[in-house]
């Protein structure tokens, strides 16, 4: 019991993943962000480790999906299985930039965007939920989910 | 034009608008109704429920003469099963002779550096969070009934501002989680509708009695948000407005969270 409650906000205690550092410039085309933020393709398998870790990618707040060794899994969003195959790999990124570009009032965090947040913690001033390498490790798991 | 069916969807229309009012149409729920059987049962039972030693300790605390005047709580109000019974159900309040309002454990300092010329307790200290419960406790089961006081009004405003305005490096407000997504799972917690009741309350995480305001921190760092000074306007005003907006619940504390 305890064990829940303390992981549901275990993110409350973390530090900040990504340093500061300049925002990389990215193009829009209608839903997507066609080209990679970093123009190299990211690394699934980092992707899955960032997507299941509660403090880092913190999806599992609110998504679930193919985690069977994650018992503690959200119900505020759609199930992540499928999302390779629902989407483009820009859609995916655009996604994650800035989910507002999308449905506007949207719940699901910005993971790399800047402007637009109010009264930020100090520990996260001018740092992205994700660097752009983390991003592109995520959008690269995501494609992996088919079914 | 005429539509089939549309004379049907308005009678069901009305027809469940009618049941809801029936039922009161009342679909707050408190913290208390999403704990498990068990700890319903920890809470309800004053023997095995934690926050019971805090109350207890409050009683010693009540009776005992504190400060340069000497005297104790009990000697200017007597037993708080007549002086204090309903007294937490209405506070925040703004005291006499002042413009702004204070929470239960900012009037229990006003007695104290006021009243017994002793020091104000520290936020979270033992002693006031014991004054607190046990102040607290006299209210139990009474419904929460905020002052009429229409110098309220414009905290109550700042608070419901606060409250759903998105803030943090995660751009979340209070009412996305407590009023739009209020009884699904945040990863493995129950989103609770986020009203104040059991307040003060035990909760095993912190293996401690804790007070709104450290909850309410908690949360606003959870959106990794700047947290607020503990003796605050924000914090107090979230109070008013959370108050307010669980009038007629009764009160459960000690309340007993995972
Ligand atoms: C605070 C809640 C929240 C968090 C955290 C969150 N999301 Fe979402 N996400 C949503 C919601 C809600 C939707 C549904 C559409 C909408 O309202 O924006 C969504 C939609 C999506 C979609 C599109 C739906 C689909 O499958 O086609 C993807 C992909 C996605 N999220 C991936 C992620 C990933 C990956 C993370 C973590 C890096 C994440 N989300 C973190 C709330 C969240
Ligand atoms: C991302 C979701 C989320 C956001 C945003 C959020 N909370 Fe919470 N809140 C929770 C969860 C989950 C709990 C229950 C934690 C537990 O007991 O395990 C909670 C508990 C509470 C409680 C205690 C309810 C009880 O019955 O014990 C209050 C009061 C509260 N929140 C108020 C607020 C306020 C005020 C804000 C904004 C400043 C806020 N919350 C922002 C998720 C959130």
């Amino acid at each position: 019991m305890r064990i829940a409650a303390s992981l549901a906000f275990a993110f409350v205690l973390t530090a900040a993943s990504v340093s500061a550092q300049e925002l990389r410039t990215y193009v829009v085309a209608g839903d997507a962000v066609p080209d990679s933020l970093t123009g190299q393709p990211g690394d699934a398998e980092k992707g899955r480790a960032i997507v299941a870790n509660r403090t880092v990618g913190l999806c599992l707040l609110c998504h679930s999906g193919p985690f069977p060794e994650q018992p503690l899994q959200g119900n505020l969003a759609p199930s992540l299985s499928g999302a390779g195959a629902r989407n483009t790999p820009g859609q995916l990124r655009m996604r994650l930039v800035d989910p507002s570009r999308l449905v506007p009032d949207t719940i699901m965090p910005p993971y790399y965007r800047l402007d637009r947040l109010q009264r930020v913690a100090r520990a996260y001033e001018g740092k992205t939920i994700l660097s752009a390498d983390q991003i592109e490790d995520v959008v690269a798991y995501l494609m992996t989910l088919k079914e | 034009m005429k539509r089939p069916g549309f004379g049907l969807t308005l009678v069901l229309v009305f027809a469940a608008s009618f049941a809801a009012a029936q039922g009161g149409g009342d679909k707050r729920r408190t913290g208390y109704q999403d704990m498990s059987a068990a700890l319903q049962q920890m809470a309800d039972d004053e023997t095995s429920n934690p926050g019971l030693l805090f109350v207890k300790a409050g009683e010693v605390l009540w009776k005992q003469p504190a400060g340069k005047a000497n005297k104790a709580c009990a000697d200017c109000h007597g037993a708080v099963d007549t002086s204090m019974k309903g007294v937490a159900a209405r506070y925040p309040a703004i005291p006499k002779d002042a413009d702004k309002p204070v929470d239960l454990e900012g009037r229990i300092n006003l007695c104290r550096t006021g009243q017994q010329q002793a020091e104000a307790l520290k936020p979270e200290s033992e002693d006031l969070l014991a004054l607190d419960a046990y102040v607290t406790h006299a209210s139990r089961s009474l419904p929460i009934a905020p002052p009429a006081d229409p110098r309220l009004a414009r905290v109550r405003e700042l608070g419901k501002a606060l409250f759903t305005r998105r803030e943090g490096q995660l751009n979340l407000s209070c009412a996305n989680c407590h009023d739009d997504n209020a009884g699904k799972k945040l990863a493995g917690a129950t989103i609770p509708q986020g009203h104040p009741t059991a307040y003060p309350v035990y909760r095993s995480e912190w293996q401690t009695l804790g007070s709104l305001k450290r909850r309410l921190r908690n949360c606003v760092i959870g959106m990794r948000a700047e947290a607020y000074a503990y003796d605050s306007a924000e914090y107090l005003a979230l109070e008013v407005y959370l108050m307010d907006r669980a009038k007629g619940l009764k009160i459960e504390s000690p309340g007993i969270r995972p």
